[in-house]
């Protein structure tokens, strides 16, 4: 009982005494970066629209998406993308690119363990949590769909 | 009791630490023995290169004590990775009889602390404590892939790359191993991994209160306290918690993890990981204390003893804390002195 107090006296000593992360810095940044992030996928859906006039809109989105998805990867490979991450925060892992990075850089990382226990069971390991909210918040929204 | 003295003299012969380049541009470059140019060893992957690094630092201290691997009884180490491999694979190259320790980041005081009581009771002659942790392997275990573009909490710090050793012998030298104590292990409930200053902090407090009550001592007889990786915030969480008690930290105080970096470095709270106090000890501290700058130093390794399994299901950090207590010797010159004026008599 009286650990309990103790620790939850120190707790909140050590809360008050912690640095906070800066809200408004962070929000820029973050609107900035990902702002650009969106404006560079907008600027090769024009581009495509332009040299592919035959192609669909969700055809001419693919391909976009597959574009930022891969200039990612590449950037993660080089080194770039976590330097990115750090600088822009929320702004780089709310777009696509986030996705792509949090998929690429476990392959990178734990490929030295060999293809099927590195590279195919940790790829996962970041975009996983996200891949099953997505699946099991659509299956939630299709039920609820299906009765209205 | 938890403070050993030591009863013979039992001495710290020699030390040599290693670090890697971001360590190596830091305020204490001047003081490491190497520095490296690439953590990556020229190795293929992060876990060799900390082998690497610390057969390395093992054979240095070795080579700088002018001793051979034949000399050394044991090797006392530990490191971060799981199933202490590290030391383990380095004690396969060096076939070296091994003593295998974990206590976090509080490593390096244990494996001295354990060395100079095997030699101290005439266990051992010579025996060489060291630890060494590498950044990028560390991260691997402990955290996100390395290329993950994730942000870091203020409160988060550094494991460090690099790391050090430390000859314990019966020879002796200008540095002497006056006591050890072994810390209690204590959580007051800090279950955030960013944070492990804070949860560290209240066993390097309960450690020094230990050793300096023990000793009969003050703060004040100690030339230079140093914890091994509290951090920023951890260290000013251990001065508040030490002032609570009645005990004031002055400025003879400091923490290694502190001490690592240079102030624009994006490094947050500071350096963390074994390595930690085992490459400020063995470097910054052991030549201070060689040129006798240092009289009498306090070295509190301190280490948090949780896992990721732990972390991820809820529970709270237990800290832990060692102390090792150093003091320079003066050379003992009137001896030939002594043997003149004994040969003048005769004459």
């Amino acid at each position: 009982m009286e650990k309990e107090k103790r620790n939850a006296n120190y707790n909140l000593y050590v809360e008050s005494k912690m640095p906070k992360t800066k809200a408004w810095p962070s929000l820029f940044k973050a609107f900035l970066l990902g702002g650009l992030i969106c404006a560079i996928g907008q600027g090769l859906f024009d581009l495509y629209s332009y040299l592919f006039p035959n192609l669909a809109e969700s055809e001419v989105t693919t391909c976009m998406l597959m574009t930022i998805i891969f200039i990612t990867c590449f950037l993660t490979g080089l080194g770039i993308y976590d330097v990115v991450g750090a600088w822009g925060g929320a702004g780089s892992v709310i777009p696509i690119t986030g996705f792509s990075n949090s998929i690429s850089s476990p392959a990178i990382e734990f490929k030295k363990e060999g293809i099927i226990y590195g590279i195919c069971v940790k790829m996962f390991t970041i975009a996983g949590p996200v891949i099953v909210c997505g699946v099991v918040g659509s299956i939630i929204c299709g039920i609820a769909g299906f009765f209205i | 009791m938890q403070t050993i003295k030591m009863k013979n003299n039992v001495y710290l012969l020699n030390g040599y630490s290693m670090v890697g380049p971001l360590e190596g541009r830091g305020p204490l470059r001047e003081y490491f023995d190497y520095i490296l140019k690439d953590d990556t060893l020229k190795e293929k992957t992060f876990e060799k290169a900390e082998r690497k690094l610390l057969q390395s630092i093992i054979t240095g201290a070795i080579d700088k004590a002018n001793l051979k691997i034949g000399d050394i009884d044991f090797f006392f180490g530990g490191d971060l990775l799981n199933q202490i491999v590290s030391s383990s694979y380095t004690a396969r190259e060096l076939e070296i009889p091994f003593v295998g320790l974990y206590s976090a980041c509080a490593t390096m005081a244990e494996s001295l602390a354990l060395s100079a009581i095997f030699v101290d009771n005439g266990l051992a002659n010579n025996i060489v404590a060291g630890t060494c942790t590498h950044f990028s392997s560390a991260e691997r275990q402990y955290r996100f892939p390395l290329e993950l573009g994730n942000q870091r909490p203020p409160t988060a710090q550094w494991t460090i790359t690099g790391g050090g050793a430390s000859i314990v012998s019966n020879i002796k030298s200008k540095v002497r191993i006056n006591a050890v104590t072994f810390g209690k292990v204590i959580d007051f409930g800090i279950a955030d991994v960013n944070n492990m200053g804070a949860a560290m902090a209240p066993s390097a407090s309960d450690t020094i209160k230990a050793h300096i009550s023990n000793m009969g001592k003050k703060i004040k007889d100690y030339d230079f306290i140093a914890t091994g990786d509290l951090g920023k915030l951890g260290s000013e969480i251990l001065i508040d918690l030490m002032e609570h008690d009645g005990v004031k930290l002055g400025k003879n105080y400091a923490d290694c993890g502190c001490m690592m970096y240079d102030k624009t470095e994006r490094v947050f709270m500071g350096g963390s990981g074994a390595g930690c106090s085992a490459s400020v000890l063995n470097s910054y501290i052991l030549k201070k204390l060689l040129k006798g700058e240092f009289k009498r130093v306090l070295l509190v390794s301190t280490g948090a003893l949780m896992s990721t399994t732990t972390s991820q299901q809820g529970e709270t950090i237990p800290g832990i804390a060692h102390a090792v207590e150093l003091e320079y010797v003066t050379p003992i010159k009137p001896v030939k002195k002594a043997i003149k004026s004994k040969e003048k008599k005769n004459d």
